[in-house]
């Protein structure tokens, strides 16, 4: 048990445990100092200097976030020199930036712009010169744009601290201070694993994520294009918040009017991939167990974390599941097995998918992922921010949609699906499908709740039938690399692993909507909200088993054959190498 | 840029090659620590001896070899103004521009230099003989403006004779004793 401190701030007694800082005790007696750097799941900065406050006695500020309570001490968070004080903080930062508040992306979603806003910046005092840097463009998922950057940090640390990538650093110093890859790199010549966690926390708008909206509208517009949208388990999760649905609020139906409102030919469910590639998965794992190995396979739903694997970890290529993605098994059946059905030519589908990631724009434009003729299954990826805002920008009044229904031959996906999108959910639906084949009768045992990893990182037993299986979950790429070092030294042997890029999954993805007010990015709160819709939709169904789904059963009946079958290879799997830069 | 395997053992053999065997030896000693990712700036003062400068291949070598990630390195390296990232020429000429020599007209000095050799602060003449920086006071403000080149000081410096310095140095540079 921690000692009790006491203190007083703004003339109000707080006790609060040794240890914690000024910006903490001010939290529990409802003061939300202003704030930029500071962020609760990372290491401290104290670098902006803009939740300075007097403490009695000390004869300088001092920065809250990084100053802990002593006993006895008197803190002021208002008074007009602190606010002054704030405010020249907050002018210079905006001096040394570019004046496009109106064009910017993160227009009225902008931290820095709202800390303008209500720390009272009404005009500009140190007009003077200001920082040059070209936008960095290179990467097919995330754009650098260092104009915009106010060196508060964020970015790096998430990348080094939550995902173990360390792609990025502050570069120079003094006034060409610059955040960049190692050598000043482009990103797509860098570790970058494509994850865009540092876009959600980037608290401007010197991260964020390649637009295919404008593509996405064009084929829209095409009369000769068959364009079909398929949507992300967690999309459906998130998609309200964007139009001030409180969080974990299920929005399948809403969602779906909408994207028939924009003018998609078809709505498909990516769920359906989801199942299928875990009939595809369990099939593998089957084998993997009367094979002896490769152990532990894991899971490669992921873009995030099969880019991390390449670089970092391609030892473990041979473990990776070679299942394509669900959204990539989606689009190859779209533009095959949909195209024979349907009787469309295949080079006039256009296939979109809305997903909660960035990295999957990597993956539609990876070689693998393409068709004989070099044409991607996937022609463009909308993150669910993408999506909101062309919903948004079309004037639909999501709120007071009526619900829609998928289409066609792949709008049937089953609870085991929904839950891909949170962690464990991938390793949950795996085991509902492998239990059954395993034991080969029916079982009675559908939610398995221990392998949802919600602190991060989880290492488990779980018996079926005879067999015990070791199991790890790992979301965030530092918890999945605390079970990979295990793999590499041999120091334990897992037979399955999951592997989520993002903190929470899908969920946290880097593509997601920006927090609502009063939440913050990687929030426990929101990303509990969300897996608590996906739960709630995967409780609400008759079928939540991957193996039971009627449209997968039809899919291998007419058109796939055998589960892992030569046909379904071709189509379903993919193959993973080494790249380089190796990370370290 | 693809190998369908590990490539490990691949990179760390481009590590080894591109540093001398005395590197190599430290970072060995240094990894057997408790704490090698503290010795990260003594490695690069040794290869910055070696080689006069810290070249990409270098960087990488260094992060592979000590495990501390490729940002981290090029982060640190580009923050110490000691840290050189291009080739430094046969002669470092250094301006010092501190109030002595300020006031005495060393930016004069250093205008002349800059014209002359066709370079700015920091970089290198195309010829590859000289590189340009300046210092903050080298502690002799008697002998204002002064100037240093490869470690020898010249004294009360005019900027007419900046062309006659350079010669001397270039004669030097073919074997000539001026």
């Amino acid at each position: 048990m921690a000692k009790s401190i006491t203190l007083s701030i703004d003339d109000k007694k707080v006790t609060v445990a040794e240890g914690t800082t000024i910006l903490e005790a001010a939290e529990t007696c409802g003061i939300r100092i202003p704030r930029l750097c500071y962020h609760p799941d990372l290491s401290l900065m104290g670098s902006c200097r803009v939740c300075v406050v007097d403490v009695k006695d000390m004869g300088f500020f001092m920065a809250a976030c990084s100053s802990p309570v002593w006993e006895g001490m008197t803190v002021r968070t208002n008074s007009p020199e602190i606010r002054q004080a704030r405010r020249d903080i907050v002018e210079l930062l905006l001096d040394n930036h570019t004046k496009e508040c109106q064009t910017c992306e993160r227009d009225g979603n902008c931290e820095l712009q709202n800390l303008a806003y209500s720390l009272g910046v009404r005009e500009r005092l140190f007009e003077g010169e200001r920082k040059r840097f070209p936008r960095e463009v290179s990467s097919l998922s995330v754009i650098r744009d260092s104009e915009k950057c106010v060196l508060c940090g964020r970015c790096y640390r998430v990348c080094a601290e939550v995902q173990g990538v360390y792609n990025l650093s502050q570069h120079g110093r003094g006034f060409s201070t610059i955040v960049t890859p190692a050598h000043g790199a482009a990103m797509d010549e860098s570790v970058c694993i494509q994850c865009g966690q540092c876009i959600n926390v980037c608290p401007t708008a010197a991260f964020l994520e390649q637009k295919h909206t404008d593509a996405v509208w064009k084929a829209i517009a095409d009369p000769d294009l068959h364009v079909v949208v398929q949507t992300a388990p967690s999309i459906r999760a998130a998609i309200g918040e964007g139009f001030g649905l409180p969080p974990g609020t299920p929005e399948t139906g809403k969602m779906i009017t909408a994207l028939r409102m924009l003018g998609f030919d078809a709505i498909v469910d990516t769920d359906f991939g989801a199942d299928l590639t875990i009939v595809e998965e369990s099939h593998e794992l089957l084998q993997r167990l009367s094979a002896g190995g490769p152990f532990p396979m894991i899971t490669s739903c992921s873009s995030g974390w099969v880019n991390f694997l390449e670089k970092f970890y391609p030892s473990l290529i041979p473990n990776a599941s070679s299942c394509r993605s669900p959204m990539s098994m989606t689009s190859v059946l779209l533009k095959t097995y949909y195209a024979e059905k349907l009787g469309i030519d295949p080079k006039k589908i256009f296939v979109v998918s809305v997903m909660p990631c960035v990295a999957k724009k990597y993956e539609a434009g990876r070689p693998e992922h393409a068709a004989a003729s070099g044409a991607p299954y996937t022609d463009a990826v909308l993150t669910t921010r993408e999506a909101i805002w062309m919903i948004q920008s079309y004037g639909i009044q999501f709120e007071s949609l009526p619900n829609g229904q998928f289409d066609s031959l792949m709008r049937i996906g089953t609870g085991a699906a929904d839950i891909f999108g949170t962690t464990g959910g991938v390793m949950e639906a795996t085991l509902r499908t492998a239990s059954e084949l395993l034991t080969g009768k029916p079982s009675d045992k559908l939610e398995f709740t221990e392998v949802r990893a919600v602190e991060g990182l989880r290492e488990l037993e779980i018996v079926i039938g005879e067999r015990v299986l070791n199991i790890g979950v790992a979301n965030g790429l530092n918890n999945a690399r605390v079970l990979l070092d295990k793999v590499v030294s041999g120091e334990k042997q897992f037979h399955v692993i999951e592997v989520m890029a993002c903190p929470g999954g899908c969920i946290g993805g880097g593509g997601q909507p920006y927090p609502p007010v009063g939440m913050k990015v990687l929030d426990p709160r929101l990303l509990r909200q969300r897996a608590s819709a996906l739960y709630q939709i995967d409780g609400g169904k008759q079928l939540r088993r991957s193996h039971e789904n009627p449209s997968v059963r039809t899919l291998y009946a007419e058109f796939l054959g055998e589960i892992g079958g030569p046909k379904a290879h071709e189509l379903l799997h993919t193959r993973y190498s080494a790249k380089r830069p190796r990370g370290i | 840029m693809e190998s369908a395997t590990d490539n490990l053992n691949e990179i760390m053999a481009e590590s080894r090659k591109a540093l001398p065997a005395d590197i190599l030896a430290y970072i060995e000693e240094v990894m057997k620590g408790s704490e090698p990712h503290s010795q990260l700036i003594s490695v690069l003062h040794k290869v910055q001896g070696h080689f006069g400068y810290l070249a990409k291949e270098q960087l990488d070598a260094v992060a592979q070899l000590l495990r501390i990630p490729q940002a981290k390195v090029t982060g640190v390296a580009t923050f110490y103004h000691f840290f050189r990232l291009k080739p430094r020429g046969k002669f470092m000429i250094n301006v010092c521009l501190g109030t002595a020599c300020y006031v005495k007209g060393a930016s004069e000095v250093a205008g002349r230099f800059k014209e002359e050799l066709g370079i700015d602060f920091g970089e290198t003449s195309g010829d590859g003989m000289f590189s340009l920086e300046s210092s903050r006071c080298l502690g002799t403000c008697g002998l204002a403006p002064v100037v240093m080149i490869e470690g020898e000081i010249h004294a009360k410096v005019k900027p007419e004779q900046v062309p006659a310095l350079l010669d001397r140095y270039r004669a030097l540079a073919r074997g000539e004793h001026a």
